[in-house]
């Protein structure tokens, strides 16, 4: 009568791996977790006395407060490490941090870091569980997620929705781990961006390739606004903010071109004016801020899953679960 | 060898007891003034539905209803495995403070999940006065709980399980008492 699920492993390294009942299974529990943030008591006791280290190698404000809550409100012990102000300046190997941190008796890391791999080469050298929050140009698993249960939340389901993502897709971690998740859920997907910011072979992917916003504009339910980081002008990637902004600027004029209501998401941090007009971020079809608070619920979820235990565990716990 | 079912209450037996449970509740709380049934998801809250009609049949005024999933205050989390689903908790538009509330459940056993429910209502919030009141008592306790008010009481051993049946659930209202084959669980 216990309603248990299929395993889930150790880790959450991105959701290339994962299989579409995986994703389901997140999405569905993070449901009841939305609740919990509501309460006037913003806590359950779940993982009372597990001891989780955000480690971030890279600068991040939204997701690691959002793991930060989602780890408090689960009422995990939380231990905060940044680059700066850790023996990480000292010349520390990734290795070593992680194998002192296990020798304090942690339980999770969550683990943001500027190369890719470095979640899966963590994950697979120490016993605790691992959680990616980036990974260089790899993936973001919790953000792919978050957006997915943001799309379900709006449009019921995901599957037949045609989602584009806009923007630099060459450098986007956020666009690999949508792409995975959207085209395992049965999503059509299009990407969109200059061709100076798009992956050869991107198509192989299973995806449609847009030249020009406006065609995307047209074709989309959903658009999915990256960020232009900013280092990528000084990289020859894009001539100017400006000429970005013109040809790929998500604006209001565009948006009233076609007849219909799309749903606007962004990873966030918007650079407003850039890939992103003020009047389309702050306007009704923007789902910008219930992606912030969607994704506290996505992250209690993967933490709950993951502190779940072995599989092997379950079937002799089964007699001893009461009625 | 496959599982035997007795059968411990049909639908008529399970109807009465719920009758006199709905009676003995507003007899206890004084009617049906600030009055919270809770049900335990899942099938406390089809119990609760049903002592909620009843109390409406006899009172004339329909209690408030609410849900509560004890799936994350459980003390076993480590050790059954793979995650149980988790469900929603759902309260009563007002709140619960100062009300008085009666937890509903199909079975009380080893008292855990009721340890675990009163911890997520202590959590939000402070209700003046709480019940316990379960369709079946079957023994066997862990903890130094004690239910209010009980459909009936029967001692079962430790390695028969009690099912009570639910319309909506197992389309039909019964109590049966199920028999695992010698050595599974």
């Amino acid at each position: 009568m216990t309603h248990t699920v299929a395993h889930f492993g150790k880790d959450l390294i991105g959701i290339e791996p994962l299989s579409a009942e995986q994703i389901l299974l997140i999405l569905d529990t993070a449901e009841p977790f939305k609740e919990i943030s509501e309460r006037r008591i913003k806590k359950v006791p779940v993982l009372r006395g597990k001891t989780i280290v955000n480690l971030f190698f890279e600068p991040s404000t939204r997701t690691r407060i959002s793991f930060e809550f989602a780890e408090k409100r689960l009422s995990a012990d939380t231990v905060n490490i940044t680059t700066t102000g850790s023996s990480v300046v000292k010349g520390e190997t990734l290795v070593d941090t992680a194998r002192n941190l296990e020798a304090m008796r942690i339980d999770m890391v969550v683990i943001r870091h500027g190369s890719s791999g470095a979640a899966r080469f963590l994950a697979e050298r120490i016993p605790s569980n691992v959680v990616s929050a980036g990974d260089g140009s790899h993936e973001h698993p919790t953000q792919a997620l978050l957006d997915l249960l943001t799309i379900r939340d709006r449009l019921a389901k995901i599957e037949g929705a045609r989602v584009c993502i806009v923007g630099d897709i060459l450098h986007s971690r956020v666009a690999r781990s949508n792409i995975y998740g959207l085209t395992k859920l049965g999503a059509e997907v299009g990407v969109c961006g200059p061709p100076t910011l798009m992956p050869v072979g991107i198509e192989e992917l299973g995806v449609r390739v847009f030249r020009r916003v406006e065609e995307a504009i047209e074709w989309a339910d959903v658009l999915n606004v990256l960020r232009l980081q900013l280092e990528r002008m000084q990289g020859g990637y894009v001539p100017s903010l400006r000429e970005y902004n013109r040809v790929y600027g998500v604006s209001s004029a565009r948006l009233e071109r076609v007849p219909k209501e799309l749903l606007i998401l962004h990873p966030g941090p918007m650079n407003r004016g850039v890939e992103i007009d003020s009047d389309v971020a702050d306007g009704p079809h923007s789902v910008i801020l219930d992606q912030v608070t969607n994704g506290i619920a996505v992250r209690m979820a993967v933490l709950y899953l993951l502190a779940g235990g072995a599989p092997e565990k379950a079937e002799s716990a089964k007699g001893g679960v009461e009625e | 060898m496959a599982q035997t079912r007795t059968p411990l209450m049909d639908e008529k037996a399970v109807r009465r007891a719920l009758s006199r449970m709905a009676r003995e509740i507003t007899e206890q709380t004084g009617g049906t003034e600030g009055l919270v049934l809770m049900g335990i998801h899942r099938r406390g809250d089809e119990i609760a539905e049903f002592l909620r009609d009843e109390i409406h049949k006899a009172e004339g005024i329909e209690p408030a209803l609410g849900s509560v999933d004890i799936t994350l205050y459980r003390d076993d989390l480590g050790v059954i495995g793979p995650c149980p689903v988790v469900g929603e908790s759902t309260l009563p538009p007002d709140g619960i403070d100062g009300r008085i509330i009666v937890i509903v459940d199909d079975v009380l056993y080893t008292g855990r999940t009721a340890r675990a429910a009163l911890n997520e209502l202590m959590d939000w919030g402070r209700p003046s006065r709480v019940y316990l009141c379960v369709l079946i008592d079957r023994g066997g306790r862990e903890l130094p709980i004690q239910p209010d008010i009980v459909g009936r009481k029967v001692e079962v051993i430790g390695n028969r399980r009690v099912e009570v049946l639910v319309p909506a659930l197992d389309g039909s209202l019964a109590v049966e008492i199920l028999k695992a084959p010698a050595g599974g669980s």
